[in-house]
């Protein structure tokens, strides 16, 4: 412990050099940049970066890529808040409530408490992976096949009960979803399935173009049909562009348990940004003493998800720097980064070069108060997007999501699945369908489909093995309780009932 | 302005390549193609070559383009429609775009492209866990031979280098590779940790991949591809082991089909002079990539050897119908 203190200590110092400041505040605000843009992603920018660094010191533009990944990270939010276009799958859970807030002149809070939470998240997860990295990895070594796939059940079941005002409607919803996730070629097999003989579809159905069509196209073109209808009423700004003493004490609780979610599940190679989203919207829906206001813009639902994904990216972090296994893209890229200076991120980079690995872990911390200043005073700016004439916001919109999905894969195809599910989403909201949950399928439902198979694979086809892990017992047992106690509890509610 | 970063990006490449670019840089403009998204291997190959390429002046530019899908299957068909006959453009590609190209039942193929040169190859490494009781390829080989169902392997993606690798191993110590239970993960990431929690019994990556693994003790290296010892390496080849398993994941560079003999000399020439160059040995020893070069007629021979070696490999596990 002391040891930690001392070797964070030291990567203060080595991150608050002056070019190692600069180097952080050029990658917060190039990585909130390209969070932004839907399509263009952090990973991307890390990509694009890698041949002008490589004459760099290592420890700078190491420091720069990690400002890119947590700047893309709050980047991301801002628009899935403003103009319900997520930045990246990430900010998907941010949309939900964020959206609504927006529109109900509440942007700045909402922004403020996304800003914040990121913040909160940010920095405990950094403490945690300065603290626990080496305990966790090994935790997360552990977990199997069986045990993803256990993860995914309960994923699934909090997520199909959440969403949507009947489980009918939503479970179709995550079925589309599921169905979508099929497409491409199965990994497992490397057979082709519902490609339809198109090249472009054998890798699947992008995440963000799905998102960006389902949320942004399809609201821009539900907003159209209604215009003669009513018109609906924006209001840029209602009340405080700042959060209140009641918006503070509503977001504290979500930011940690987001934290809780974020950071351990972004830790396990094969957990991801997104499912920590999902969980935590899922929570706060549940513990929330204002149910009433979910699906109309409710602060918890924006101040979690969001503490989730920055948290998940910290916890990303750990597997990195210690095994040297990079579990999302932009991690990839980093380790791409790593090499490109002949350093194996891995068990031996913490005793071989300690000045490099605390100096990065240091300058997270200042990027995230970096990236706290950046935006607070930004979030006024933000939502005066809110106050133009909606014709020509969602003109906007659908540019700008036509430009990122063009940026992101550039082929005609791709263009067709964005205005497919532009329709898509346009029809789902007119017969009052929720949209989330067709993402949530197609993001877990492959991950859920090739973990089991593996885990069968493993045991020989035993179906048992998914009950003899003690943490997949554990997560399914979890999964089950979460499925049947709503039922349970209505029945002892109605067993009540009758005995007065 | 959202524009902003990517063209930032893009200007900061131009700007730190036009300053490395030597005064006698002849005009030669070129157009990389990576078949993958930014980040992958091939993605790293073209932007070190067109890194190579202007620092050693045998370009004067190189533009990188991405175009991702299914193995390069999405690359190829694009580069051999819309680059046809046009001697300034090379797209790169290696082991697994042979594999890729016949499970998807690809339309284009290899033969339809006019080979250029071999660049790179990465040697391949079968590991187990520390405490794994099998402590040479011979040991492996027996579990396998006892029975080959319960002897898993880990790896990357269906039909990849690995996957070949995998069935190449059984078949070569006498097991019938038809029956090998190789379980796919995306990227050597998550294959490392099932192996690591002692999930499966072996893991079958590039050695570069699991190198940290290996010298910190967590994985025990039981045999590396190549054909003879890696110099200064601890770790035997199969070979020495008696099992015949030499492959080696190739990375290349191929220009479009139906260019003239004095085009494909040129862009032989340029590849020949940036390979020579001091610019590209520093990137092979940075990444830690092997020297494989192979030019001419010699490389389309390689390719040829190659296809038919992967698609017999793919058939014989079921994974092309023939």
């Amino acid at each position: 412990m002391i040891d930690t203190f001392a070797a964070l200590a030291h990567g203060m110092a080595v991150a608050v050099q002056p070019m190692n400041l600069l180097y952080a505040l050029i990658g917060v605000f190039l990585g909130t940049a390209v969070g932004v843009l839907p399509g263009i992603g952090p990973a991307l920018t890390v990509a694009l970066l890698l041949p002008v660094t490589y004459k760099l010191d290592p420890g700078g533009s190491l420091i720069m890529f990690a400002g890119i990944y947590y700047g893309g990270m709050y980047g991301g939010s801002t628009t899935a808040i403003l103009i319900n276009t997520p930045g990246e799958s990430a900010s998907m859970a941010t949309a939900l409530e964020g959206n609504k807030m927006a529109k109900a002149g509440r942007g700045g809070p909402a922004l403020a408490t996304s800003a914040i939470g990121s913040f909160v998240a940010g920095t405990i997860a950094t403490i945690g992976l300065a603290f626990l990295a080496p305990w966790l990895v090994d935790f997360a070594v552990r977990f199997g096949p069986e045990d993803y796939f256990a993860l995914m059940c309960v994923a699934f079941v909090t997520v199909s009960a959440t969403f949507g005002d009947s489980p009918i409607r939503g479970l179709t919803s995550l079925f589309i979803g599921l169905t979508l996730g099929l497409v491409g070629i199965d990994k497992l097999t490397g057979q082709a399935r519902l490609a339809f003989g198109v090249p472009e579809l054998l890798d699947g159905v992008e995440v963000t173009t799905l998102a960006v069509g389902l949320f942004a196209v399809g609201e821009a073109l539900y907003v159209a049909s209604r215009r003669h209808h009513t018109e609906e009423k924006l209001e840029p700004v209602r009340g405080s562009l700042w959060m209140t003493k009641e918006d503070w004490k509503r977001s504290w609780k979500p930011w940690l348990r987001g934290t809780m979610f974020g950071f351990p599940i972004g830790a396990l190679p094969a957990g991801g940004a997104e499912i920590p989203t999902f969980l935590s919207y899922s929570t706060e829906k549940r513990l929330t003493k204002h149910p009433e206001e979910f699906g109309k813009g409710a602060i918890e639902g924006v101040a979690g998800p969001e503490a989730a994904n920055n948290a998940s990216a910290a916890g990303t972090l750990v597997p990195l720097l210690t095994l040297g296994l990079p579990t999302s893209a932009t991690a990839a890229m980093m380790l791409a980064g790593f090499q490109q200076y002949g350093l194996n991120p891995g068990p031996l980079l913490f005793a071989e070069r300690p000045d490099l690995v605390w100096g990065l872990i240091a300058s997270l911390f200042i990027a995230n108060c970096m990236l706290l200043v950046l935006n607070l005073p930004l979030v006024g700016l933000w939502v005066r997007l809110l106050a133009i004439p909606q014709p020509w916001l969602y003109a906007g919109i659908l540019v700008f999501a036509t430009m990122g999905t063009i940026a992101a894969k550039p082929s005609v195809v791709e263009l067709s699945m964005l205005a497919g599910f532009g329709v898509l989403g346009f029809l789902m909201r007119r017969f009052d369908f929720p949209i989330a949950p067709v993402v949530v399928g197609l993001i877990l439902g492959p991950i859920a489909e090739s973990q089991l198979r593996r885990a069968l694979a493993i045991s020989l086809g035993d179906p048992m093995t998914l009950l003899q892990s003690p943490i997949s017992a554990t997560l399914l047992g979890v999964a089950l309780i979460a499925l049947l106690a709503p039922f349970v509890l209505k029945g002892l509610g109605r067993f009540k009932a009758n005995e007065d | 302005m959202f524009q902003f970063p990517a063209r930032l990006a893009g200007a900061a490449v131009a700007l730190t390549l036009a300053a490395a670019t030597p005064a006698f840089a002849q005009q030669l403009e070129l157009k990389l193609m990576a078949p993958a998204a930014p980040g992958g291997g091939w993605d790293q190959t073209a932007r070190s070559m067109q890194q190579a390429l202007v620092a050693s002046g045998v370009a004067r530019s190189v533009q990188v383009t991405n175009v991702p899908g299914a193995g390069g299957s999405v690359g190829i068909a694009q580069f051999v429609n819309g680059a046809k006959g046009d001697g300034n453009q090379m797209m790169v590609n290696g082991f697994v775009m042979v594999g890729a190209l016949a499970m998807n039942k690809s339309p284009v193929t290899l033969e339809q492209v006019t080979p250029i040169a071999r660049l790179t190859e990465e040697i391949q490494v079968i590991v187990v866990p520390a405490n794994s009781p099998i402590k040479t390829a011979q040991d492996l080989a027996a579990a396998v031979k006892a029975d080959i169902a319960k002897v898993t392997f880990a790896g990357g993606s269906a039909g990849g280098v690995d996957h070949v690798m995998a069935a190449l191993f059984a078949g070569a110590v006498g097991a019938d590779a038809k029956k090998i239970n190789y379980i796919p993960f995306s990227g050597g990431g998550e294959s490392l940790a099932a192996i690591l929690g002692g999930k499966v019994t072996a893991g079958i990556s590039g050695l570069s991949e699991y190198e940290g693994q290996i010298k910190s003790g967590k994985l025990r290296a039981i045999g590396v591809t190549s054909e003879k010892r890696i110099a200064g390496s601890d770790i035997p080849t199969f070979k020495e082991q008696g099992i015949d398993l030499v492959i080696a994941n190739w990375r290349s560079v191929v220009a479009p089909p139906g260019i003239t003999p004095e085009q494909k000399k040129t862009l032989s020439d340029a590849v020949e002079k940036m390979v020579k160059s001091d610019a590209w040995k520093e990137i092979l020893k940075q990444k830690g990539w092997e020297d494989a070069y192979l030019g001419g007629d010699a490389f389309a021979d390689f390719l040829k050897k190659e296809t038919v070696r992967v698609t017999d490999v793919l058939k014989s596990v079921g994974l092309v119908k023939s």
